[in-house]
């Protein structure tokens, strides 16, 4: 189906489903898509990883690149979180300069991954004040069918887990025709993944189809993970011109436990 | 439990604030708001001829929100022109104002809403949408209500309000969390919430109360320049 804005007629049936629990998939509001994932899809990268959520497709791959340290860490590596919305993926992205979602997407990403504390920083420092690792996480759609940040989250700690330290010349710069070195240090227990809660009339649902991400009329972004045996909420965005009352906020963080643990459990081996 | 904050705050204290109008005369509407150092000027514009005009909606007038740094509101300079950062902060910034306004009468037209930082001390965003806000009303642009933002915050694990530079970088225990958030002034409908460092989920709902009381008492900061305009428009620099 080509890009068309969503009519009024299908947005006031959207809202009269939601509100009766109900989806066209046969799923209810808060039920997830199907995830699945699948490493090394491309064997020049340092770690990569494609993600499927429904028949949304995301692929991410992991470069590591050396150099100076910034002035303010000098004993901590970096990280750099990229992307593109390529008009491969769907009828609405367009080729040129980035769009507000292109921005978004990756900036959300990043801060979920860094806040997080997924990745040790301080073991990415090679020489204190003169070389440091630089982790560079790209992402890229393959299909949209809505939901992409939240495939987005899980295709980055997927990529970074499978990722591992190319090889150093004497110089201290990367290597390829030397042999990879050990896995890039994460804090195993750590796996942030992002949840986006879209909101037509006073209904929240959970993993969008293209289609419902566009007839809703705001959404929030909460990125979480488990730190020292607690929950934390590592990021958080709202977007859309609706707003969120304080009930509606409570309300989600209610649920976005459970929904972790499902998405954890569903994952099973597949993100260890 | 009572937090120690470097400049002797308590947890709910709010650094002293200012607010004014009709600070660049010759814009439709225009406002200054200050949290402490943090200082923010806007300028309203509108509505008035939208270009280019295919943005243009023949059903409503549309709000369009720019926001950035000036080059020395920072320690390291920052280079002039639009940054990922400004610009997401534009946007969220607009989303935030958008639902307070209403622009059904002006079809085809735009409100242009320029936001720029004097002096950044942390909780740049929340001064200034604080500051748009009042521009807008100031400009006669029909609201609804006002909007009132505050940055919350986590320092380890206590919470407070009106995060300042030295507050976002603190790194002992659970770090920093930095949570600015702005409301539809009065009403429980939150217009912007971000979020960046580790929070239990359980903490959110009270984070956003104490949110809720220090918006309430922006809200008072604003009314009041708004309303010593209206007694005295030659007070400030005119309009």
């Amino acid at each position: 189906m080509s890009s068309m804005d969503v009519t009024n007629l299908s947005r006031n049936y959207f809202r009269k489903m939601f509100a009766e629990g109900k989806r066209f998939d046969g799923r209810s509001n808060f039920d997830l898509k199907e995830v699945q994932i699948e490493y090394n899809i491309s064997n020049k990268a340092e770690g990569s990883a494609r993600v499927r959520l429904g028949k949304t497709e995301v692929v991410a791959g992991v470069k590591l690149e050396t150099g100076a340290p910034y002035p303010d860490s000098l004993d901590k590596g970096n990280l750099m979180v990229s992307g593109d919305l390529l008009p491969l993926a769907s009828p609405r992205f367009e080729s040129g300069p980035p769009g507000f979602d292109a921005i978004e997407l990756p900036r959300l990403i990043d801060r979920e991954l860094r806040e997080s504390g997924a990745i040790d920083f301080k073991k990415l420092c090679i020489k204190e004040g003169e070389n440091v690792w630089t982790i560079i996480v790209d992402i890229y759609p393959i299909n949209d069918d809505g939901a992409l940040i939240d495939a987005s989250s899980i295709a980055a700690i997927a990529a970074l887990k499978n990722a591992k330290l190319p090889g150093l010349n004497e110089e201290g710069k990367v290597d390829y025709s030397r042999e990879f070195g050990e896995k890039i240090p994460l804090n195993e227990d750590i796996i942030p993944i992002s949840f986006t809660f879209y909101k037509l009339g006073e209904s929240l649902i959970l993993h969008p189809t293209r289609e419902e991400e566009e007839a809703c009329e705001a959404k929030i972004t909460f990125g979480i993970s488990k730190w020292n045996g607690q929950y934390m909420v590592n990021s958080c965005q709202k977007g859309g011109k609706a707003t969120f009352s304080g009930k509606e906020i409570a309300k989600i963080m209610e649920i976005l436990p459970e929904k972790y643990e499902e998405i954890i459990k569903n994952l099973g081996n597949l993100l260890k | 439990m009572t937090v120690k904050r470097h400049d002797g705050r308590k947890a709910d204290e709010i650094r002293p604030m200012t607010a004014k109008v009709g600070v660049v005369p010759n814009a439709d509407g225009s406002a200054m708001f200050s949290f402490g150092k943090t200082v923010a000027i806007a300028a309203v514009y509108g509505p008035r001829h939208l270009h280019p005009q295919f943005m243009q909606n023949p059903s409503t007038g549309i709000l369009r929100v720019n926001y950035d740094l000036l080059s020395f509101s920072v320690a390291e300079r920052k280079k002039p022109g639009p940054s990922r950062r400004s610009k997401e902060i534009s946007k969220v910034t607009e989303w935030a104002l958008a639902p307070a306004v209403n622009l059904e009468e002006f079809p085809n037209t735009v409100v242009d809403v320029e936001i720029y930082i004097l002096q950044a001390d942390a909780s740049t965003r929340v001064a200034g949408i604080n500051a748009a806000a009042m521009a807008l009303a100031h400009a006669g642009i029909p609201m609804k209500t006002l909007v009132s933002a505050v940055a919350a915050g986590k320092l380890d694990k206590e919470l407070i309000v009106d995060v300042d530079k030295e507050e976002e970088d603190f790194r002992e225990g659970e770090g920093a969390t930095d949570f600015p958030a702005a409301k539809l002034s009065g009403r429980d409908e939150f217009s912007l919430l971000q979020l960046d460092g580790k929070i239990q989920p359980e903490l959110v709902p009270k984070a956003l109360e104490m949110i809720s009381s220090a918006c309430e008492k922006v809200y008072e900061v604003q009314k009041k320049a708004l309303k010593d305009f209206i007694e005295n428009p030659e007070g400030g620099n005119g309009k």
